[in-house]
């Protein structure tokens, strides 16, 4: 086998100096009733190039996204990556490093992740990020348990342009707790509901998505301000970061906790995930902050280094009474991220969020001028959501069958609410050409006509 | 055209080498890189963008207006920047990472390049299912990879890490007990338990109640019955971890699966360390009714500097209804995938969703790209070359370093403790960070919490035989050496690393988490007569 370097020789003569007669003796502890001889009905080993013939045969069966003109959003975004970052990630050193928890011989990582939270601070308008989450859903959910820990209080008001999935999350981890009280407000393709109303005294935080999973660019001042009347936290989050470069900042508007999905930049969609959770707070409440943080120091020489630090929050140290049980972060996707960002810089970042947005506009306008579809939103940044005369799911699967990946039925994540059965929410990128756009367009006339 | 005849000196030069400071603070290979904040700039870019096409904002008023500035570096610098930063960490490809409980094996570059084939990597979560049926295929096939390897018939594929795994189980639990209309709060826990399981535990509004090892280090059966009896009817589940963290196989598995279905309770287990019996033995018959399998450490998908990882849970038929969504389920000939209630059969419950979208994809390709290349004997075969690896560590450092359980078989880590660093001056710190300069990564440190001065290794099958006798004989150097009183080699260690021991206190007491531009108080006074 070729990732194993002992011979049979030096499996016989290691054996024989640890002084048993056979590697079984090694296992003795395993009771007799539960000992594997054989494991059956699983293939035996096979050559690298067999490997690459079987999964590439499953790669194959799957339509992707670079090969059609590609529309899809809701939560993941195609760009493009620039060649560096997938090259730099696969360095050694950074791939195949653990978590630094010895930081003398771990700066690489360390120093990556000190930059990767001084980008997510000022990208987000926020005092201090954490070194990543798991994704922008889990670190929705770790926010949530944050507020409460925060405010001593157990009740979440989630709006109802908050990404659908996201809510069930949310959802199912808070309703663990004794007493967590989640309280959902329904689907808001528009961005009309009163969510103001639903603040009160025993709010623990509001929680709202802008861009929301509809598109809709939605205002957080009045809701920062009414959730801080009652001592509530306001928790912004996005599912595009590219849209900070055009968009105000959720810190610039009162947001308490900012928490998002950072897979746009950087990394690629790989059917959705790994992918990496942004979390960026306010300076008071950081010690509240889940997650993995690194921070600056200096060495016994006085030089400048970079170190875990706060771990009296983490489950390693304070076990029952951690603020959360995450032991792992989403490093190898932070790097890239960073690396990224590092090479679009806030004029790269502001000037791709405007091709987006052009894009967008551009597409909007468009499929507007279809008969028998209506773009629901006035205010977007990439991503908004149209209506079709007919059944969305029914359009989607017709497209697809065209050719063209234009969108995701909103039915597919909300299934239960007749009202949405003719949405579509559709998203353009910086890859999308003319030619996409006119393909689309040809392609949902014919199947709406 | 002439020559230099002059030659060019080809003697060494003296050996003596004074404390020797640079003008650059490098040391040759070894660069000092700055933070990106202070060498970009925000008026370059290193990517060529079109100009954005004029269009009206159709923004509603919601335009950035407050500041942004994130200086950016050009292709070459960025290459650069983090060329130099990835020299100062350590990695397995760079040599033998000991980490006990965190499984520093091989990460074959196979599994790299398929999980970047485009129909992988280039396919979104949310495209018609219609159009992803080798993706779903992709997910069914690794799914009965680990239900035959753990022998079980269920699994949850979508956490996202260890931890998010044990939620996952846990909460699995949790529903199953809230539909059979009981009320069980407690958990038990092994003092030798992983710090993500009371965290877990706690994060769902469970008690956890401890349980004492006995001096073996492994969990008596009958501590764990007191427990159920002294909280009748209160214990919603065990969590242990097998094996355990003491690097030891619990030998009273079976009875203490016995006792906890028996008290009807559920049975989770923390499979950080499956790698030790995968092919050996599968949890399934062990009586596990959950366990999550760290597809990054047993599967060899890469740690990157702390993640991302993938959790993965097996469940027994105890369980497996309320598997969270979304699931994949086989259908008429083909596979159905499940992701609201609304597509539920009869007697599917879940009790929820742990994350967006259907979990690492990526690291699914990784681990089934690692599985088919071993196979079922290749498993097999690394998990006795895990545990023969670990065992001849044992024996070439038991003489000279104390074993806290006596000269027993170990599984894939063998744990010892400091008693052989008594009064020596040299704590267990010192002796790991004396590692550093050696070139080896420290093992694990002051863990599990049940042994004084815990150093817990794990060296894997990865190693070969001459690497293993370097690495033993390296620690039974560094071992004498302490006995002898040399602890100069110690106390300062590491000495010739990237940098020297950090300060941590100073670290949490006044947190530096960003860089901020430096104050004009901090620049240095320019001459007055400037």
């Amino acid at each position: 086998m070729r990732y194993l370097p002992l011979s049979d020789n030096d499996r016989a003569d290691m054996l024989a100096q640890i002084g048993v007669g056979s590697i079984d003796e090694l296992f003795a502890d395993i009771p007799e009733a539960a000992r594997l001889e054989e494991l059956e009905s699983l293939p035996r080993r096979k050559s690298e190039l067999s490997v690459e013939r079987h999964l590439n045969a499953l790669a194959a069966k799957n339509m992707t996204a670079g090969s059609v003109p590609f529309f899809v959003g809701a939560g993941a975004y195609k760009h493009h990556v620039p060649s560096t970052v997938d090259h730099l990630i696969q360095r050694s050193e950074f791939l195949t490093s653990y978590t630094p928890y010895q930081p003398e011989i771990t700066q690489g990582t360390l120093q990556a992740l000190f930059e990767f939270q001084t980008q997510v601070a000022e990208l987000t308008g926020m005092d201090v990020a954490n070194a990543s989450m798991y994704d922008g859903s889990t670190a929705t959910a770790e926010a949530v348990l944050m507020a409460h820990r925060v405010t001593k209080r157990k009740k979440a008001v989630l709006s109802g342009g908050l990404h659908p999935q996201y809510r069930e999350v949310v959802e199912s981890t808070s309703r663990q707790l004794p007493g967590g009280q989640v309280v959902s407000l329904p689907a808001d393709p528009m961005g009309t509901e009163d969510i103001l109303d639903q603040i009160d005294d025993e709010t623990s935080c509001v929680v709202v998505q802008s861009p929301s999973f509809y598109g809709q660019l939605i205002d957080l001042k009045p809701i920062a301000e009414k959730a801080h009347e009652h001592k509530a936290l306001l928790i912004a989050v996005f599912t595009e970061v590219v849209s900070l470069g055009l968009v105000e900042s959720p810190g610039a508007q009162g947001a308490d906790i900012v928490v998002g999905e950072g897979q746009s930049l950087g990394n690629p969609l790989t059917f959705g995930g790994p992918y990496v959770g942004l979390f960026a707070t306010r300076q008071k409440y950081v010690r509240n902050m889940p997650g993995r943080v690194c921070g600056e120091t200096v060495d016994a020489e006085g030089k400048r280094g970079f170190v875990l630090t706060l771990s009296t929050r983490e489950q390693h140290i304070r076990r029952d009474k951690a603020t959360s049980n995450i032991c792992t972060n989403s490093g190898l996707c932070c790097l890239a991220f960073s690396i990224h960002m590092t090479l679009l810089g806030s004029t790269g970042l502001k000037r791709l969020a405007r091709i987006n947005h052009a894009n967008a506009i551009k597409l909007a306008d468009a499929l507007a001028a279809i008969d028998g579809v209506e773009v629901l939103n006035k205010a977007f940044f990439n991503e908004f959501t149209i209506k079709v005369k007919a059944n969305a799911n029914d359009v989607v699967e017709a497209l697809a069958v065209n050719g063209v990946l234009g969108g995701v039925p909103v039915s597919r994540l909300e299934p239960d609410n007749p009202d949405l059965d003719s949405l579509i929410t559709v998203a353009a990128t910086e890859v999308n050409t003319d030619e996409d756009r006119a393909a689309f367009v040809e392609a949902l006339t014919e199947v709406l006509g | 055209m002439s020559m230099n005849t002059q030659g060019r000196p080809t003697a060494p030069g003296t050996a003596d080498a004074p404390v020797h400071t640079t003008f650059t603070g490098n040391k040759a290979l070894n660069m000092e890189e700055p933070l990106i904040f202070e060498i970009g700039r925000t008026d370059i870019c290193g990517v060529d963008l079109d100009e954005p096409e004029k269009v009206e904002l159709r923004l509603g008023g919601h335009e950035r207006l407050s500041s942004l500035e994130l200086p950016a570096l050009s292709e070459p610098e960025t290459m650069r920047h983090y060329v130099r930063m990835s020299r100062n960490n350590y990695a397995i490809d760079s040599g033998l990472y000991p980490l006990g409980s965190c499984t520093m094996k091989h990460n074959p570059r196979l599994n790299e390049k398929m999980a970047r084939v485009p129909g992988f990597a280039d396919i979104h979560p949310l495209q018609p299912v219609s159009t992803v049926p080798g993706a779903f295929e992709l997910i069914a096939e690794l799914a009965d990879w680990l239900m035959k390897l753990t022998g079980t018939t269920a699994v949850a594929m979508s956490p996202k890490a260890g931890a998010h795994g044990e939620q996952c189980g846990m909460m699995a639990i949790k529903k199953a007990i809230m539909e059979k209309g009981e009320d069980r709060s407690i958990v038990l826990v092994p003092e030798s338990a992983h710090g993500t399981n009371p965290a877990t535990a706690a994060l769902l509004g469970f008690k956890v109640v401890s349980i004492p090892a006995r001096d073996n280090g492994t969990v008596d059966p009958a501590a764990v019955i007191e427990k159920i009896r002294e909280n009748d009817g209160k214990v919603a589940a065990l969590m242990l971890t097998n094996p355990n963290t003491c690097g030891l196989f619990e030998p009273d598995i079976i009875a203490i699966a016995d006792a906890i279905h028996e008290a009807g309770a559920y049975f989770y287990c923390d499979g950080a360390n499956f790698n030790a019996i995968v092919g050996k033995a599968k949890p399934g018959d062990l009586g596990v009714d959950a366990m999550h399998i760290n597809l990054h450490k047993t599967f060899s998908t890469p740690h990157g500097g702390g993640g991302p990882g993938s959790g993965p849970v097996v469940l027994s038929d105890r369980l497996a209804a309320y598997a969270p969504l979304p699931f994949i389920r086989q259908g008429d000939g083909e596979l159905e995938v499940v992701e609201t209630t609304s597509q539920l059969d009869e007697g599917e419950k879940p009790f929820g969703r742990m994350t967006a979208f259907h979990g690492q994809m990526g690291m699914f390709v990784r681990a089934l790209s690692y599985m088919l290349s071993h196979g079922s004997d290749g498993l097999k075969q690394a998990s006795e070359d895990a545990v023969l690896n670990a065992n001849y560590v044992r024996v070439g450092l038991q003489d000279l370093m104390t074993l806290p359980y006596g000269e027993h078989p170990c599984m894939h880590e063998v744990l010892f403790d400091d008693s052989f660093l008594k009064d020596t001056g040299v704590t267990t710190l010192d002796f790991a960070k004396a590692m550093i300069d050696e070139g080896y990564h420290p093992m694990t440190m002051y863990f599990p919490l049940v042994v004084h001065g815990a150093m817990l290794i794990e060296p894997t099958e990865s190693e070969s035989r001459a690497s293993l006798d370097l690495f033993v004989a390296t620690l039974r150097d560094l071992v004498m050496s302490a006995q002898q009183g040399d602890t100069q080699r110690f106390e300062g260690a590491p000495y010739l690393a990237p940098r020297r021991r950090l300060d941590e206190t100073q670290a949490a007491r006044k947190p530096i988490l960003k860089w901020t531009p430096p104050s004009p108080t901090d620049v240095e006074p320019k001459a007055a007569a400037e």
